[in-house]
């Protein structure tokens, strides 16, 4: 049995015998001028100056609120930029709106006016494709540094060329000198070497007094090609190490699922049963243990030292790190799944290992309320959290926020049950949502998350521990080499542990993509901090950032 | 302690002998640690005061918080509970470099961030030690062949102890923080020389191509850093 074969190949037909793609081809009209498949969704082809009425048609009028993805690329004769779109409430509904550019003059309409989170996507199109957005409000290099020569996944690009790269003076945007003496507000860069950012993150703050006034985030400091990388290295094995240093916060198994998840979709795979628990069993894992160092950080940010709930937090990851070694015999970099399951078997004796995990999982409860103790009930961290950083549902959903970020805003959004894959279906689980959309209840949903991870995790340990030994089959049988055929497109994504990773491949009938294009959660997420930060106080910026709970390997890959 | 001893009177010296005694052998024996050796009974020893320095210094250091990618997280790790860097000596994680001896460069380095590492590492006084942990400081690590990564920190700063693996275990960077110390004691540090990428003023740039085709948009006395991707290893 496979659940990833629930969402099928086939453009699904309605009951008229309709498919979706003709009936949102009839919606629109005559904007579209072609139609493509895509194994996701029905792609609809639109004309590169007519992507705005395209898309607010179907915003409006069919639903589409949720902007996933941004996918650029460059064929031998055009560019286009996929716009890959689906629904908060039914995210097994969606549509890939593809805009083709000529080489010559790539120039196509910005869809920044219909999703705000097409400013960053369309930003790295620009920077990494070269595609030109029109009535883009701010279009620069974003990953890059501006300085950069050329478009590095365009085709003709040279990576031998030097470059050079500068260390400029930052200016306050919003004056002329910022050093000059009666002015009332002040520039400050935060990072990118700071501890409040969370790695190499660079937020450019104008303040006024202690109040932010203009705050943009800079990225780019850790952008190490991911995706060139992927672009580089083979179906089979070469790219499931990749995913481990996206979301490198020990969520390694969750990005291997998302590259496994939509790699098995393309080619036709099917993943055993018992595979599926060990990973939905592990995955989980790894999700507790992101929100620990999520919780312990968050901590760190708001009461500014190495005290007790950090050191608490990595006291249970490591627990947690020890049972995935067990697992996986690496602490962090697991590189655990194959294409078709997963690469070996549990640990024997099986027994120690199941008692490990119950263990763990019987000390969570008391952990937590430990937790809830220090940080829920704490007063000075309700004044810090309580009412900071507002981030209403309707700014989130067209900032394409997702994850815990999203489910604190009071959106019911998870992709483990509302697309379901891997054996999340059969279990019995909650998806948590609180609806305070400030940042105590983006902390909360992460901790209540816990609780429900370690509901997982019990009810599928309890699942393996009755497997019949002569039916643990861990992987399915795969070809050595993969190559899917010429011009199949897909868009897949999972529950990361900061919400929706997807992926996106062309394949071009070669055993390596074509395209590799990654969606990662913290990217849209960081989006939003202006929206929850400008006009608060510094010191809750920071909180609202820590609440985010960003990883920058995945924001800038 | 003699029970025969009055109550109410005590004799100094007798003490005083007592207590050496004590702390030279047998029953207090946690004292008997190499300088109360090398002390033996006088108070006094006898070394060159660099040799002091250095021992100095190797015993306390203070660590840049710095963190960059994926080993930083091991580096957490190794400073949090369980592993506690700190009972080494070598604990606490400072917030400004200027307040820090060694920086422990904890990922891969890219074009934007190199420029920026270098400012820190400035920054910091000397005497100044460096730990490149991960195989991203070595070589670029598994994104070597990227268009953007720095294909090792030694290409920017002089790194005196390498630490290999893709994390290493906090083990391992506990190992190499503990052989940087023996070398920091014995007065050895890497030898700061001119790396191949140098943070320059743009108008010192020799004028090539690229030089030229920038001018209009940097500054003559932006500091810029020039990569030679071709070139590098």
């Amino acid at each position: 049995m496979s659940l990833e074969e629930q969402q099928s190949d086939e453009p699904a037909e309605l009951e008229s015998g309709v498919s979706r793609g003709d009936e949102l081809a009839d919606l629109l009209g005559d904007l579209v001028v072609g139609r493509e498949e895509h194994m996701n969704a029905p792609g609809l082809v639109i004309r590169p100056d007519e992507v705005q009425d395209a898309l607010f048609k179907l915003r409006d009028e069919a639903g589409f609120d949720h902007l996933s993805c941004v996918t650029a690329q460059e064929y031998e004769d055009r560019y286009e930029s996929i716009y890959h779109l689906t629904k908060f409430d039914d995210r097994t509904d969606e549509v890939s709106v593809v805009v083709p550019t000529s080489k010559d003059n790539p120039v196509s309409q910005s869809a920044e006016p219909v999703f705000r989170t097409a400013d960053w996507h369309e930003r790295e199109a620009y920077d990494l494709v070269g595609i030109q957005y029109e009535d883009h409000p701010d279009l620069r290099r974003i990953l890059l540094p501006e300085t950069w020569q050329g478009h590095p996944l365009g085709l003709d690009y040279d990576q031998d060329r030097p470059q050079i790269a500068t260390l400029r003076e930052h200016a306050n945007p919003l004056e002329e000198d910022h050093r000059a003496g009666d002015s009332n507000t002040m520039y400050i860069n935060i990072g990118p070497h700071h501890p409040a950012t969370h790695g190499v993150l660079h937020v450019e703050t104008v303040v006024d007094g202690e109040q932010v006034v203009d705050l943009e985030s800079d990225i780019g400091y850790l952008h190490r090609c991911e995706e060139q990388m992927c672009q580089q290295g083979t179906y089979r094995h070469q790219i499931m190490p990749y995913p481990d240093r996206w979301d490198y916060i020990s969520a390694g198994l969750l990005n291997e699922w998302a590259y496994a998840r939509t790699a098995e979709d393309l080619a036709d795979i099917e993943v055993p049963e018992y595979a599926q628990i060990i990973r939905t069993m592990s995955a989980e894992l790894c999700r507790i243990a992101s929100h620990m160092i999520a919780l312990g950080t968050f901590a760190l940010d708001v009461y500014g030292d190495f005290t007790a709930i950090f050191m608490y937090a990595m006291r249970d990851r490591e627990i947690v790190q020890n049972i995935l070694e067990d697992l996986t015999g690496q602490r962090m970099m697991f590189n655990y799944f194959r294409l078709g399951g997963v690469v070996w078997d549990l640990p024997e004796p099986r027994e120690e290992f199941f008692e490990k995990i119950r263990d763990f999982l019987d000390g969570l409860p008391q952990a937590l309320e430990e937790y809830h103790d220090m940080i829920t009930s704490n007063e000075i961290l309700q004044a810090r959290t309580v009412g900071t950083g507002v981030l209403p549902p309707e700014v989130a959903k067209s900032y394409g926020a997702t994850g815990p970020v999203a489910r604190g805003s009071g959106i019911d959004y998870d992709l483990r049950r509302d697309d379901s894959y891997g054996y999340y279906d059969e279990l019995d689980w909650d998806v948590v949502v609180e609806d305070g959309c400030d940042n105590f209840s983006r902390l909360l949903v992460r901790m209540r998350e816990v609780e429900e991870s370690a509901k997982i995790i019990q009810q599928c340990v309890d699942l393996l521990e009755d497997w019949p030994e002569d039916e643990r089959n861990i992987q399915a049988n795969v070809p050595r080499t993969l190559k899917p055929e010429e011009d199949t497109e897909i868009y897949r994504a999972v529950e990361g542990a900061k919400g929706e990773l997807g992926i996106y491949i062309r394949a071009d009938g070669t055993d390596k993509p074509a395209r590799f294009k990654i969606r990662s959660p913290c990217f849209s997420n960081l989006q939003t901090l202006p929206e929850m930060s400008e006009g608060e106080y510094i010191p809750d910026m920071i909180a609202s950032l820590g609440s985010l709970d960003i990883v920058l390997g995945e924001v800038d890959r | 302690m003699s029970s025969e001893q009055k109550p109410f009177v005590t004799d100094d010296t007798q003490v005083q002998t007592e207590t050496r005694d004590a702390r030279m052998a047998g029953a207090d024996d946690r004292f008997n640690s190499k300088l109360r050796e090398a002390f033996g009974s006088s108070p006094f020893i006898l070394t060159k005061f660099d040799k002091f320095m250095n021992w100095v210094r190797g015993s306390s250091m203070f660590m840049l918080q710095f963190g960059i990618a994926c080993c930083s997280i091991e580096m957490m790790h190794t400073y949090a509970i369980k592993h506690d860097l700190d009972r080494f000596a070598a604990g606490v994680p400072r917030a400004s470099p200027r307040q820090a001896d060694v920086i422990i460069v904890p990922g891969t380095i890219v074009s934007k961030f190199a420029p920026r590492m270098k400012r820190v590492y400035d920054q910091m006084p000397e005497p100044k030690f460096v730990v490149g942990m991960g195989s991203c400081t070595i070589s670029g690590g598994p994104f070597q062949e990227g268009y953007n990564v720095i294909k090792g920190a030694e290409e920017v700063i002089p790194v005196d102890i390498h630490i290999p693996g893709c994390p290493p275990r906090p083990e391992a960077l506990i190992y190499g923080i503990a052989k940087l110390q023996e070398r920091i004691a014995n007065g050895e540090s890497s030898p700061v020389t001119v790396k191949p990428y140098e943070l320059e003023q743009f108008g010192d740039l020799e004028r090539d191509e690229i030089v030229d085709k920038l001018a209009a948009q940097i500054d003559e006395d932006d500091l810029v850093m020039r990569y030679n991707w071709a070139d590098s290893p």
